[in-house]
């Protein structure tokens, strides 16, 4: 295959925002999570963990709480007191609604999925009704003294839980009144704290209430009588959240120190049937406060301050040793980050309120593999692009010729010319952007840079011809069959120099993959081919012309894939193509990129998928027999975007976890010795 | 009934005051008190009932607020002609609904339980709920769906009420109230609520049962008992505990074995309980009865508690028996750390020969004796300090004292400073369970040099312990490192002052001063390590997270 330059690039600044909730939907095995800047992304558990779905954040907009109801309505609360369901359809804010309770700590929805309760500032339990397209309010609970931080249903629906500060009050639903107050403990290892601030509370429907405490307890409490049942101090740090399993056999806490600790249901004895919670495991994936933990059936979710999104499965409920059964660190976006103009070898760069436009350096030197080599030119930072308002970039990108930029936030799309002359750069927007270009799912620019397109959320795919400084509306694609599709942050859009192309999530699509979920395809530009990554690592290859499936791409369905490839547990997050090297195609996930060459043969189980060292003393005839057509290297990781700009030359950005870590606030620090 | 004599007690309102007259037959007055009701102004008494004890009638009245309150009534009142007002105070908080306007009825069971009639919440039917008032817990509830009439009555161990047409009888006997009782926590304790079977008793058939002659009038009038026998408690127990009241010593412990080899019953810790107190009852009137044998077994039942037989341990320590103590700090789950104190006292105090002869349990103890002798070799081993040596640098006086007597302090920790049976009773204490809260000021009194030898002793477990590498000790149930610890710290905190003017101490506290302050060291250089280990740790980082941007030569094969 040869050799490639490599503009290794690390000075992509970004830290993701911490987690602030996850919930958890056991009917479509998907996670929500939502982030301290607002965001709310999806995660489709069954589709090896692809985050599938996501809301831009919003300034204003800091989520406290994240509830599923039935029928697979998402609903956030925040600390701007406003109620909102999320279009999971559209990709919007179906609405939003103000509880007037000042900002809502907490929500909760009932175990039959018909009311949703949320905890404010005030210290007053709102109960509002779900009706088929927006919530209702229906009464308020006696109010409390102060500020209700964690809300919990019995199973039956007749009773709440809700977690204030120093005390935990249990309410009954019908007439809203505090059957029980039960006080908590401020001592924390007999020192007294000024408050106890109750972080998370869970009912369970034997009566039992669990509680979680800045004084690091967590402990069980009686309903029936308000009585302290057993307490369990595990931390000297706050206990932060509680998730409890449906079958209420195990659950999960977080604390601020990063420690996750798993208590299980066990006998006391073995073949009694007397049962007691025993704390079982402690996991120490986090390096800061988990705020938020969530139970699925297999696995124990957490996500917290130090951005990553950890699933680890429960060993003893998972039945065949695969890459299931390993744990999981989720720390980046799914979507791009990042684009660059090929041509003027740029790269730009999406923050949450601004844009970076960077241009790469450059070397004169050659050298052999392994080599760093001597920069003739370092990269520069050429601009910096603020947002105005509040609202957070969706999506950007930069045009292949590095002349436009084009960017969209909830409400606003904007487009800006570039002018280069010498070593200056101006800009310019272009104004009078059409009424229906008001927010895009994701952009691109054809490879000669002369058509945009825009990908709505409402699902139709708008082609605009740009001209120097000024642009013209070709057409809309509008979805087929009855706007039941999406297009967007699964990169279902795709573009050729000759033909458009667009399809959709829906089962039975051109496609005709069953629950097909469509990775970035971008269509090669002299064969008009197109390739679709699957999530299941399947790779296709589409001809429009032909339309019909590329020869190559049958072949490789009939032999099938290599078993290690069809067993890697990270999804692919780019694809992309080189106008010159037609044969090949560049993918890559955050821990390895491959280069697949159509003309070498196809590798078989026996082959050696991946081997790192480069053959050294074998001879050519050994080396052409075992040559494959998956080309792998992981040397760059975590890679958030890799690129070939010519022949011979790759972009891989870089994000270091340690970079990460060293911009977030310091944790808390445990003293391992003489405690 | 105040000394078999009935009194009568009416309560009268006027404009919103409460007179509660009390018509004492004995003496033949008549009292008048103004009810003071506290900040209830608007409350108006429901319902009440009353108990008497020597001094005061008991004045418990329910209110429409839902709560119960308690007003105490001298029965020889100062002045009786004169008007006297009392003052009553809350008892129970909302225990009926407030708004419930009748059906509601309290009656008094014995002197910490309280039946009440009525419904628990505004919404609910109609329920009969007896609660525990010292504890002030739930202690069962029953719902009654037909309505009642507000009326209800206790007999010899029956309520009786009306429950639609019918008049219900519901058997109930109240336990000894105990904390343990009160949580649930009484080992194998099953919910002897009554809810068992109630009776339905039809009202033409119930004339043969006596209780025709009661009619709504009197309801409100405190009724005599009545002897009703009500077999609540098996016969077996009834039988035993008449022997109890008789019978010598030898004939009890027979007839106990006969009680216990029986199947337990549900409510059997009740049982065994009763047959406690009334055992001791007669050790108290006749102090030459010590059934010390019975006593013995029924401790072994494991199934009393502190709280179920209070006066069991007080018993044994006036007899200083310390095999009964030990075997109750190892059964009981909640002594009070007042009464581990004055064991911890006796197990110190008592005189190695009555040691002796008293049988003890000895699992907790392991012969330390057979180690000595290997570890007296240990000793003479020289300690090689690697680089660092505690003698030149941190040598100060109490180094260079405990120096100069080598041998002695070596003959010092390697003997157990008390004999092997002590060391059992003194492991019994250590496993019992406390609230340091209250039982440091326990501690503070017992004598400067028991606390000496208790700390030698505790030092010497220490040493045994560290000597191996699980930090354990050996036998059957030693007591663990922490609660060595612990109790070290303990008897250091409370005695600190008495302690450090012994001259025998002196050397024991100057080691252990020693042994902390090593500890400190060690800690601090670990901790130093860490942070050290952390810088390079940083660096190496450093070194591999190379400039933020690069141009690398890479080849795929």
């Amino acid at each position: 295959m040869g050799e490639f330059k490599v503009h290794r690039v690390r000075f992509f600044n970004y830290v993701p925002s911490g987690i602030r909730c996850v919930a958890y939907n056991n009917q479509s095995n998907r996670l929500a999570v939502s982030r301290t800047d607002g965001t709310v992304e999806i995660y489709n558990l069954s589709a090896n963990y692809f985050q599938e779905k996501f809301f831009p954040g919003h300034e204003s907009r800091a989520t406290e709480a994240l509830c599923w109801a039935k029928g697979q309505r998402l609903f956030s609360a925040g600390l701007n007191g406003e109620i909102i369901e999320y279009d999971l359809q559209a990709l919007n804010i179906k609405y939003a609604v103000d509880a007037f309770g000042g900002p809502i700590w907490s929500m909760a929805i009932s175990p039959h999925g018909s009311q949703l309760l949320v905890g404010c500032e005030d210290g007053s339990v709102k109960l509002f009704q779900i009706t088929p397209d927006k919530i209702q309010f229906e009464r308020n609970f006696d109010r409390q003294k102060s500020r209700i931080l964690s809300l919990s249903w019995h199973p039956s629906g007749t009773h709440v839980a809700a977690g204030s500060i120093d005390y935990i009050s249990v309410f009954d639903v019908k007439s809203g009144s505090a059957v029980h107050k039960m006080l908590v403990d401020r001592q924390y290892m007999s020192v007294s704290k000024r408050k106890c601030i109750i972080w998370g509370v869970a009912f369970l429907s034997d009566g039992t209430v669990i509680s979680v405490d800045s004084a690091g307890k967590v402990q069980f409490w009686d309903s029936a009588t308000g009585t302290l049942v057993k307490n369990h101090l595990i931390a000297s740090a706050d206990v932060q959240s509680i998730a409890v399993s449906d079958q209420e056999d195990s659950f999960v806490v977080g604390t601020a120190e990063g420690t996750v600790f798993h208590f299980q249901l066990v006998s006391v004895t073995s073949n009694s049937s007397e049962k007691q919670w025993v704390r079982t495991k402690p996991f120490q994936h986090h390096t800061h406060d988990v705020r938020a933990v969530a139970h699925s059936p297999t696995a124990l979710i957490s996500g917290g301050t130090d951005t990553h999104l950890v699933i680890r499965p429960l060993m003893e409920k998972v039945e065949v040793k695969n890459y299931d059964a390993a744990l999981r660190k989720i720390t980046f976006p799914h979507r791009r980050l990042i684009s660059c103009s090929k041509k003027r070898q740029l790269l730009l760069f999406q923050f949450a309120h601004h844009l970076e436009l960077w241009r790469l350096g450059s070397t004169v030197a050659t050298g052999k593999n392994g080599d760093t080599l001597p920069l003739s030119k370092d990269a520069d930072h050429l601009l910096h692009l603020k947002t105005k308002g509040p609202e957070n970039i969706i999506c950007s990108c930069i045009s292949p010729c590095g002349s436009w930029i084009a960017y969209s936030t909830t409400s606003r799309f904007f487009l800006y010319r570039l002018n280069y002359e010498h070593d200056n750069i101006s800009l310019q927007r272009v104004s009078k952007m059409p009424a229906f270009l008001r927010s895009a799912l994701q952009i691109l620019f054809s490879e000669d840079s002369t058509k945009l397109f825009v990908a709505s959320n409402q699902g139709s795919l708008h082609v605009i011809r740009l001209l120097e400084g000024s642009f013209k509306h070709l057409h809309t694609f509008q979805p087929q069959s009855g706007g039941n599709l999406v297009t967007g942050q699964g990169g279902e859009l795709s573009v050729s120099d000759v033909s458009f192309f667009f399809f959709t999530f829906k089962p039975h699509s051109l496609l005709g993959f069953p629950n097909a979920l469509l990775y970035p395809a971008n269509t090669h530009m002299f064969a008009p081919a197109f390739l679709v990554y699957h999530i299941l690592f399947q790779v296709f290859e589409y001809s429009i012309p032909d339309k019909q499936y590329t020869e190559w791409s049958r072949t490789i369905q009939k032999q099938g894939f290599h078993y290690l490839w069809l067993q890697r547990d990270t999804p692919i997050t780019h694809i992309s193509f080189h106008p010159k090297r037609p044969m090949h195609i560049l993918l890559h996930d955050a821990y390895m990129f491959c280069i697949i060459d159509k003309s070498l043969p196809l590798p078989n189980d026996k082959t050696l998928l991946y081997n790192p060292l480069p053959p050294t003393n074998e001879s050519d005839v050994i080396r052409r027999r075992t040559a494959h057509a998956f080309k792998i290297s992981k040397i760059y990781k975590p890679l958030l975007f890799m690129d070939l700009l010519d022949e011979r030359t790759l972009v891989a950005v870089e994000r270091p976890l340690d970079d990460i870590i060293a911009q977030l606030p310091p944790p808390i620090k445990k003293k391992k010795f003489g405690t | 009934m105040v000394f078999r004599h009935p009194v009568l007690i009416f309560i009268t309102e006027k404009h919103g005051n409460y007179f509660a007259y009390i018509q004492m037959f004995n003496s033949r007055t008549l009292s008048k008190y103004t009810l003071l009701l506290g900040q209830e102004e608007k409350s108006v008494i429901q319902s009440f009932s009353a108990s008497v004890d020597r001094k005061f009638i008991s004045l418990m009245s329910l209110s429409s607020d839902g709560c119960i309150y308690e007003t105490l009534i001298p029965i020889h009142p100062s002045d009786p002609e004169k008007n006297q007002r009392v003052v009553r105070s809350l008892l129970l908080k909302t225990v009926v609904s407030g708004n419930a306007r009748n059906g509601v009825a309290l009656t008094v069971l014995d002197k910490d339980h309280l039946a009440v009639l009525g419904p628990p919440l505004p919404a609910s039917k109609e329920c009969l709920s007896i609660w525990n008032t010292k504890f002030q817990t739930l202690q069962t509830s029953k719902e009654l769906p037909q309505g009642t009439s507000g009326q209800l009555w206790y007999y010899g161990e029956n309520l009786f009420m009306l429950h639609g047409k019918f008049l219900t009888v519901v058997p109930y006997k109240c336990e000894v109230s105990s904390l343990a009782g009160a949580l649930g926590k009484l080992k194998h304790s099953q919910d002897p609520g009554p809810q068992t079977v109630p009776h339905f008793v039809n009202w033409e058939t119930s004339q043969g049962y006596g209780l025709g002659s009661q009619n709504s009038e009197q309801s409100k009038r405190i009724l005599r008992r009545r002897k009703i026998e009500v077999s609540v408690q098996p016969p077996a127990s009834k039988q035993l505990l008449s022997t109890i009241k008789k019978d010598s010593e030898k004939h009890i412990e027979v007839e106990l074995c006969k009680f216990l080899a029986i199947k337990q019953t549900p409510d059997f810790h009740t049982v065994i309980g009763d047959i406690v107190l009334e055992l001791l009852g007669r050790h108290k009137a006749e102090p030459s009865f010590y059934p010390r044998n019975s006593l013995m077994q029924l401790i072994q039942t494991h199934v009393l508690s502190y709280s179920l037989c209070p006066g069991l341990m007080e018993v044994a320590l006036e007899k200083a028996d310390v095999q009964m103590l030990q075997l109750c700090l190892q059964q009981f789950p909640d002594i009070p750390e007042s009464v581990t104190c004055a064991c911890l006292k006796i197990f110190l105090s008592i005189s190695d020969d009555s040691l002796q002869e008293a049988e003890i349990n000895m699992e907790s103890v392991s012969d330390y004796s057979d180690s000595v002798q290997e570890e007296k070799m240990e000793e003479q081993m020289e300690i090689l300090h690697n680089g660092f040596n505690p003698e030149e640098e941190n040598c100060d006086n109490c180094d260079r004292e405990l120096n100069e007597k080598p041998r002695d302090a070596a003959e010092e920790t390697t003997s157990c400073p008390v004999i092997p049976k002590r060391a059992a009773l003194l492991n019994a204490i250590l496993h019992s369970a406390y609230s340091e809260m209250f039982l440091l000021p326990h501690l503070k009194d017992i004598p400067a040099q028991h606390v000496t030898l208790f700390l030698q002793y505790l030092y010497f477990l220490y040493l045994k312990c560290s000597e191996n590498a699980t930090m354990t000790l050996p036998g059957l149930h030693p007591p663990t490192l922490n609660q060595i610890m612990d109790w070290i710290c303990l008897l250091l905190d409370a005695n600190f002052t008495v302690v450090v003017m012994i001259p025998e101490a002196k050397r024991l506290l100057l080691s252990l001063y020693k042994f902390v302050k090593s500890q400190i060291c060690i800690c601090s250089e670990l901790n130093k390590i860490e942070v050290s280990f952390r810088e390079l740790q940083k660096l190496s980082q450093e070194k591999n997270s190379r400039e933020l941007y690069s141009i690398e030569v890479l080849e795929l094969f």
